[in-house]
């Protein structure tokens, strides 16, 4: 690593996990900086998602350092403490509140206190108002505001959980498979919506997708085995023989 | 802040239900105290307990569709809660029996007497006072909710794990309180209760005031039950229930969202034990027997979980039920109990009142449809 610590947004060094044995990361050295938009590919079972569960919380690493913002020890919090620091996480499967309105996903989303007599006590001020109503321009739902959750298209539900993640207000946003099982067209849209954002605050992607790849133009991290395999923009990256020998050979 | 909170609960459902229960607490004493017992509208002393026994049962399943309905604790154990109420009412009550029980002991409750005690235990300390007592119905199943909530969604046990040790814990409680040693009157529990309040318990005074006391109660659970889910918070238990790790992943913390709603539904549930016990005029073990707290989840099923009005209506229809089938064919009624269940399982998934909301939704659904196109409904 030559990259100094203090200047980074997300830090991994040496990160290590096995389940029952199977080495999910290995190792595993990454460092994302502020404002950076960063695609992740890999073959299945590459530790993409293990790694996003160490980053948010959910899985402890078996050895390695994780640090945000260069100080803060990501290892010693949980998912809750995780996302108030800044770190928004949209799922694989699109995953939203199917039985409350596009609305009231937002609102419960919106970056306010978290505490049970805040919520409790919660009134919708006309600020809160504003900017939900901004996110739903954002996230192209206002049409679906007062709609539930549980009757937006697959998309749709892609874009609504993208949507909670900004009223989340991160610094930092871990995108899993976004466009998987979109349309074209809501592939395209989505690379611009995520490049949009990317102006604001840093992105890590995992996809498959490579051309959705291509269309967000940016620098890509190629994962195999637990650890990093090549590092640099998509041509590169492509090239090397060792990523088409593990991936896109196959 | 609170009037906002409680402004907010009165959606027309709610104040319609707390309005008919208040109607309902002034009413029936009226009917049976002013209307003479020759007219058709008199209400017999003991329909009055007995319709005072359901609400009691209404404001325990109210109290289970908070933590069921709204946040996906299926509680097998909250009968607990209500027996523990219920003794804490009972030991104030078998205090008030002063020296007018068999042995004629000022000092000990007859039990203890039997028993050959010479001093009343440290924890009967208080309970003479009803203030205590009350104090005491609302702390013991909170405080005893707070632990087990604590160690328990804070080691993320959830689903049927939770379930079982629901069930273990009420069946710990059953088996702790049949021993005579406990001090609560091992077997037979309290009885032969007196006075409340300076009352005599038998009076009809009495029993009408009692029973307007739990109308009131419940019309006052419904009301704080409605504030709770129909704020932000609310909607968190919501999330809590359908999507846990989405809720925790946007910061909130899933535990202490779980803690706060199971001890509130605890406390709640104390209430309803505290006044089932001075209308039915005996708690004992039995109430902690693991069957009790399975049979609160079939009332709540029935009326239909996470609608908070559905649950009331279900306590209150398959206990007339009971009472009308234990009189006709008393070994049956288990087998209807359970025949119920499934049935509503298999046929009224939502219960009575969310398969009527889900009806009602589909009306208007349709006629906004043909409504909006004439032309498309040919």
């Amino acid at each position: 690593m030559t990259i100094s610590k203090p200047a980074t947004l997300l830090y991994l060094d040496g990160v290590s996990v096995s389940f029952d044995g199977f080495k999910a990361l290995n190792s595993l050295s990454f460092v994302v900086e502020p404002g950076e938009l960063r695609a992740i590919i890999g073959p299945n079972g590459a530790g993409k998602t293990t790694m996003m569960d160490i980053i948010t919380g959910k899985t402890r690493p078996d050895s390695g350092e994780v640090f945000f913002e260069g100080q803060i020890d990501l290892t010693k919090k949980d998912e809750a403490e995780i996302a108030q620091l800044g770190i928004g996480r949209k799922f694989q499967k699109p995953t939203v509140f199917e039985s409350h309105t596009v609305w009231d996903n937002l609102e419960l989303a919106l970056n306010r206190k978290r505490g049970v007599f805040a919520t409790l006590f919660y009134r919708l001020s006309s600020q809160d108002r504003a900017r939900i109503e901004e996110i739903l321009a954002t996230v192209r739902l206002t049409s679906r505001a007062s709609d539930l959750a549980a009757n937006l298209s697959h998309g749709q539900k892609q874009w609504l959980e993208i949507g909670m993640l900004l009223a989340q207000e991160p610094k930092l946003l871990l995108v899993d498979e976004p466009v998987a099982g979109m349309t074209d067209s809501e592939t395209v849209e989505t690379a611009i919506l995520l490049k949009e954002i990317a102006k604001t605050r840093s992105v890590v992607v995992v996809e498959h997708d490579m051309g959705f790849i291509r269309d967000l133009g940016v620098k890509v991290t190629c994962l195999a085995e637990g650890s990093v395999l090549a590092e640099g923009s998509i041509d590169f990256v492509s090239a090397d023989q060792r990523v088409i020998e593990n991936y896109l050979g196959r | 802040m609170i009037t906002a909170f409680l402004l907010r609960a009165l959606d027309r459902n709610i104040l319609i239900a707390i309005a008919a229960l208040l109607i309902v607490a002034a009413l029936v004493p009226v009917l049976n105290l002013l209307v003479p017992p020759t007219s058709p509208f008199h209400i017999p002393t003991y329909i009055v307990s007995l319709m005072g026994k359901y609400l009691t049962y209404a404001m325990l399943a109210l109290a289970l569709d908070l933590v069921w309905g709204f946040c996906g604790i299926l509680s097998l154990g909250h009968a607990a809660f209500f027996a523990l109420g219920g003794y804490a009412m009972g030991m104030y009550l078998a205090r008030q029996i002063g020296a007018r029980g068999t042995y004629g002991n000022a000092l000990l409750p007859d039990f203890m007497v039997f028993l050959n005690w010479k001093e009343l235990p440290w924890y009967w300390t208080g309970f003479d006072h009803f203030w205590f007592a009350a104090l005491m119905v609302l702390a013991v199943p909170g405080l005893l909710a707070f632990v087990f909530g604590w160690f328990a969604f804070r080691s993320r046990v959830t689903g049927v794990y939770l379930s079982i040790i629901t069930q273990a814990m009420t069946y710990a409680l059953l088996l702790a309180f049949f021993r005579n040693e406990m001090g609560f009157g091992g077997n037979n529990g309290l009885t032969d209760f007196k006075d409340i309040l300076g009352f005599n318990i038998q009076a009809g005074g009495t029993r009408n005031a009692l029973f307007a006391a739990t109308a009131v109660a419940l019309a006052f659970s419904l009301l704080v039950a409605s504030g709770i889910v129909r704020s932000k918070f609310g909607k968190v238990l919501v999330g809590v229930r359908d999507a846990e790790s989405r809720t925790r992943f946007l910061g909130y913390r899933v535990e202490n969202i779980k803690l706060f709603t199971f001890t509130v539904s605890a406390m709640m549930a104390g209430v309803a034990g505290a006044l089932y016990v001075p209308q039915v005029g005996i708690i004992n073990p039995g109430e902690f027997a693991p069957a009790n707290s399975i049979e609160v989840v079939i009332w709540t099923a029935v009326g239909g979980r996470g609608t908070l009005i559905g649950p009331i209506i279900g306590a209150v229809l398959v206990n007339f039920g009971k009472s009308v089938f234990t009189a006709a064919f008393p070994e049956f009624w288990l087998f209807a109990l359970g025949g119920l269940f499934v049935a509503v399982t298999l046929f009224l998934p939502k219960g009575i009142v969310g398969t009527w909301r889900q009806m009602r939704a589909r009306r208007r659904e349709t006629a906004r449809m043909t409504a909006a196109s004439p032309q498309a409904a040919e």
